[in-house]
């Protein structure tokens, strides 16, 4: 999946999650705002993925990074004249890197349970933030009019969402590439040390604390960016955005698709969002149930998620769809 | 000789129990050392301070003549300090080749790279498979490791420490748990490491250390016994008191 003995080319099977998004456009024209939801999910999956899947670092706090991005975007296009979509991506990016860099550099001395606390103090804190300096944020009625302009000064948000849709799986990809390359680079092989072994790996000279410290604040970016493009579709922030429930939400979409396997952040938003969608219509109260049926089915019977049960059923794609290479 | 790691009254006590007690031990350049001592002589206790692992409560420690005493592990190890470890700690899940290549990519700062795919680059791939075709790893190179018999393990232990390029090895018995009709292969690989790594070796089979060591240290209770060739450790009294006389009693 990583490492020295990996092939790095991409498989054919590899480009189906793209194909299937360009279908979705065409297929379902009247879904494209639940499309782009999935998508924004997807690269907020990839980015844990990245700390959880292949640093082994454990967190119930991503949502923090989700959420300084979501209203990073969500400031900058109420509150101020900037409206340039990309810009204030960038600014979410910036933004959360720093947050990233700052926390990551104080908890990640800790392990394990004392680790997963301060990382849900970290956000719990943010969201008690966003809920009392609510001259910015809103407070607890949210963020509305938050003004986004045109995609590279050309596309313009449509009501249909086809504008949003696109811009989603535009930046979806180039997360999905850098994340790749990532995973595939020496530094991604390193991380696996660090997951399978920390101690080994301070044996062989690796500074285990500073390397887990900057790919956390990779992934708090691209979780940043996820959030910002949140606000950007729905021109709107809430406080659901930060906390315990959306960092659990993610977790949940994560561990059904199958931590650590890149694909596993696209399969799991998308099971995970079109259960919820479908089952908050047919059963508006008790849709929360049928989440916590799945999750338990794939915890008891689906180690793995539902790549590794697929990997087990279907040997073909265990060469390819999980991109676990054998030595060449 | 050079030496090129030193203790000066090291000393290490948890709370009454005393387990380095003024420890004064010098490695000479290409030396094949051998500490021995009976269980709880603290020789693992020391192997952890040399290597950073564990803080010494006084006393200090010289690696090449500089004064380590307080730098980390990765410090330790940049400086040419290698070590394997007594319980096989190994990426278990990874290839042979990847235990290796992860510790060649530390040593020449491969392994920040951030962009170009690891199997991309064929210079830690070749020198991997140089150090496993030398220990005759070869035919495991794509071999998860938990895969390999337990003997072959340990061997996977010390290529990942000649990755490193050390001009100190520390092997932590690199033979325990080995089966005794593979720790044969342990010593005719341990016989065939370059001669110009220091090596100091914590053993626990006799046989191995008298075959294999040019000089001996026996550590009791925390205290350095004595130290001398094989011949001199094997005639001395107090030796046969303290240690061989309980093993062969």
């Amino acid at each position: 999946m990583s490492g020295y003995t990996a092939d790095p080319r991409i498989r054919w099977t590899e480009w189906l999650p793209w194909l299937a998004a360009i279908g979705f456009f065409f297929l379902m024209p009247g879904y494209l705002s639940l499309g782009a939801r999935i998508l924004i999910f997807i690269l907020f999956a990839l980015s844990l993925d990245l700390i959880l899947g292949y640093a082994g670092i454990i967190t119930l706090g991503h949502s923090a990074f989700f959420g300084l991005g979501a209203y990073t975007a969500g400031a900058l296009g109420a509150h101020t004249a900037i409206s340039d979509p990309l810009l204030q991506l960038v600014a979410a990016a910036a933004l959360s890197a720093l947050l990233g860099l700052a926390t990551g550099a104080v908890i990640l001395r800790t392990r394990a349970l004392t680790l997963l606390m301060l990382t849900l103090a970290i956000t719990a804190i943010l969201l008690e933030i966003a809920n009392k300096w609510t001259s910015l944020t809103g407070g607890a009625d949210g963020l509305s009019g938050v003004k986004v302009g045109e995609v590279l000064g050309m596309f313009r948000f449509d009501l249909y969402g086809k504008t949003a849709f696109f811009y989603c799986l535009a930046i979806l990809f180039i997360g999905w590439y850098v994340v790749r390359r990532i995973v595939y680079s020496p530094y991604g092989a390193m991380l696996t040390g660090i997951r399978e072994n920390a101690s080994r790996m301070q044996a062989i000279g690796a500074p285990v604390y500073w390397r887990l410290v900057v790919i956390y604040a990779i992934s708090a970016t691209m979780a940043g960016i996820a959030g910002a493009l949140l606000t950007q579709v729905n021109q709107f922030v809430g406080l659901n955005v930060l906390g315990l429930e959306p960092s659990g939400d993610i977790l949940v979409m994560l561990i059904l698709g199958g931590v650590g396997r890149l694909y596993g952040a696209f399969i799991g938003p998308v099971v995970y969002l079109i259960a919820q969608d479908y089952l908050a219509k047919q059963y508006p109260e008790y849709w929360y149930l049928g989440i916590g049926v799945l999750l338990i089915v794939v915890v008891l019977f689906a180690r793995g998620g539902i790549l590794g049960v697929l990997d087990r059923w279907l040997p073909f794609l265990r060469r390819a769809s999980s991109a676990r290479a054998s030595a060449r | 000789m050079a030496t090129v790691l030193e203790t000066r009254k090291l000393c290490k006590s948890f709370g009454a129990l005393t387990v380095a007690d003024n420890i004064d031990f010098r490695l000479e350049a290409g030396a094949r050392h051998a500490l021995i001592g009976p269980n709880g002589a603290g020789k693992t206790t020391l192997v952890n301070m040399l290597m950073g692992a564990l803080a010494p409560s006084s006393g200090s420690i010289l690696l090449g003549g500089e004064d380590v005493t307080r730098a980390p592990q990765s410090a330790r190890v940049r400086r040419g300090l290698g070590r394997t470890f007594q319980v096989t700690t190994l990426f278990r899940n990874l290839p042979v080749l990847d235990n290796v290549a992860l510790g060649i990519a530390e040593r020449d700062g491969t392994s920040t790279r951030l962009w170009k795919p690891a199997a991309r680059h064929q210079g830690i791939r070749d020198e991997s498979m140089a150090h496993l075709g030398a220990l005759g790893l070869a035919d495991d190179a794509a071999t998860r490791v938990a895969d390999l018999p337990y003997g072959k393990q340990r061997l996977v232990e010390i290529a990942i420490a000649l990755g490193l390029k050390p001009k100190v090895l520390l092997l932590d018995e690199p033979a325990a748990g080995v089966p005794s009709h593979e720790s044969e292969l342990i010593l005719r690989n341990l016989g065939k490491l370059p001669a110009e790594i220091a090596i100091l070796i914590i053993e626990h089979d006799m046989d191995l250390v008298f075959r294999f060591a040019r000089r001996i240290t026996v550590l009791v209770q925390g205290v350095v016994l004595v130290e001398g060739t094989p011949e001199e450790i094997a005639r001395d009294r107090r030796v046969h008191d303290v240690y061989l006389g309980e093993a062969h009693a």
